[in-house]
């Protein structure tokens, strides 16, 4: 399982010529959101306002434990991604079609991501310390009242994942 | 002849507290560690070689930078047992030991993972309350075990009220289908708990419980060691593996723990337990 490193933003051929099982080590900018997060977003989109969160994002579901002192995120593992499923189909729409997750993804959102030409990579689930490792900034963008469910803009480096759908 | 009273300050119980409950939520038990390990050697695809040797170092790097091995550092869980001899001084045992969880959240720097109700949903900000049991024990001293449970695999477990004639088999086919459902979101390896007997809720405290006994130990009643060494051979044959991508490793082990019950019942409980397995004990 040679890992293979890709610097974000990923193109579409980047994204056509990956194999199911692929281990990726991913460095650039994420968005970390999660439940609460999505839920707003939805609401943002269907009111038609612009999202806080750059269109093309690579989109972590992620909520992290507060940072000590010194150190830029706390543990930030994955989180399970089907409970996203509802919310997906309509971001990968509006072209926030590359997803970091853990766990199976629903018909629905594998028929749009297979029709957007995207991408699901899984996290490795429990692997908090090892991701903060790979993250080297982290910034509140928005909804900084959910906590560890606001968005985080993160840089990150050699960040691995495993290409799923 | 009269027992003699011990006394312990209420601030001493907050304090200890929040140091176990710092300690469990940031670090993996010593015998999950030692079972990827022992997993690594048996384990044959290279998949599931490369999610063990990520565990494994993801478990070191908790312990090196003393940060969480999960981010779902879980809702916190106690289980008391209490000296019938020992009174507590100048507090209560309950709100002691809440404060105990809300101050080790604090200092771990613990995710704050709790909201006061089911319905409204609204974060209490201090990762508590947790769940509190007690047991009375003889004695005249306080043991604290402390549970981190994440959410991932315990929105996975399930309970089942058998007929009292169920067969092994119906039992085993419920507890597999409970696995394999479980699946990669629940974060294999699993260890997990089984409870039997009881009624309802026994049975799915005792599920908990089960997970508190070290891996690789048997109930001590033979029918019910045969029963969990089954179960292991049958769940590692699903072949979900570590982190659901394959393999020989679906479970680390499968802890039984039962209890007398009505004569028209058999509740069956499965608790699964993903691999952040982290549970301590004080004794005070």
């Amino acid at each position: 399982m040679t890992p293979k490193k890709l610097t974000l933003p990923l193109t579409d051929l980047q994204i056509k010529n990956l194999r199911q099982g692929d281990l990726l080590l991913l460095s650039g900018t994420i968005y970390t959101a999660r439940d609460q997060a999505h839920k707003k977003l939805i609401e943002t989109l269907k009111s038609g306002q612009a999202l806080p969160i750059p269109k093309g994002a690579v989109i972590y579901y992620t909520g992290p434990t507060p940072a000590k002192r010194n150190k830029v995120i706390g543990s930030c593992g994955p989180t399970t991604s089907g409970r996203m499923d509802e919310f997906s189909p309509i971001l990968i729409e509006h072209g926030y079609k590359i997803m970091i997750g853990k766990g199976a993804r629903n018909e629905t959102v594998i028929k749009s991501l297979k029709k957007h030409q995207g991408l699901y990579l899984s996290a490795l689930g429990g692997c908090g310390a090892l991701y903060q490792q790979c993250v080297k900034t982290c910034e509140c963008i928005t909804y900084p009242e959910l906590l560890s469910e606001a968005i985080y803009k993160l840089t990150v480096h050699e960040f691995p994942v495993i290409v799923t759908i | 002849m009269m027992p003699k009273i011990r006394y312990i300050e209420a601030k001493t119980i907050t304090k200890k507290t929040a140091e176990l409950v710092q300690n469990t939520a940031t670090y993996l038990r010593p015998d999950a560690l030692k079972a990827f390990k022992s997993a690594l050697k048996t384990e044959t695809s290279t998949p599931s070689k490369t999610i063990l040797n990520y565990l494994i170092k993801n478990a070191e790097l908790a312990k090196k930078n003393n940060t969480p091995c999960c981010q779902d550092t879980g809702l916190e869980i106690l289980y008391c047992e209490l000296g019938e001899q020992v009174l507590i001084k100048n507090g209560h045992w309950k709100s002691a030991l809440q404060k105990g969880i809300k101050l080790g959240s604090k200092q771990g720097c613990l995710r704050q993972s709790v909201v006061s109700d089911p319905l409204i949903r609204i974060n209490t900000k201090t990762n508590a309350p947790g769940l509190i049991h007690f047991d009375l024990v003889p004695g005249n001293q306080i043991k604290i075990t402390c549970l981190s449970k994440g959410f991932g695999c315990e929105n996975k477990g399930q309970i089942k009220m058998f007929n009292p004639t169920a067969s092994i088999d119906e039992i085993k086919t419920f507890i597999l289908d409970s696995i394999a459902a479980a699946g990669s979101n629940a974060c294999p390896p699993f260890l997990i708990g089984i409870g039997m007997g009881g009624t309802l809720d026994h049975a799915c405290d005792l599920a908990k419980r089960a997970q508190l006994t070290p891996i690789g130990k048997r109930n001590s009643k033979p029918h019910l060691a045969k029963f969990e060494q089954a179960l292991l051979k049958a769940a590692n044959a699903l072949n979900i593996g570590p982190l659901g991508l394959g393999g020989k490793t679906t479970c680390l082990d499968i802890k039984i723990l039962a209890a007398p019950t009505h004569i028209a019942g058999l509740p069956v409980a499965v608790n699964i337990g993903c691999h952040a397995i982290r549970s301590q004990s004080i004794t005070i």
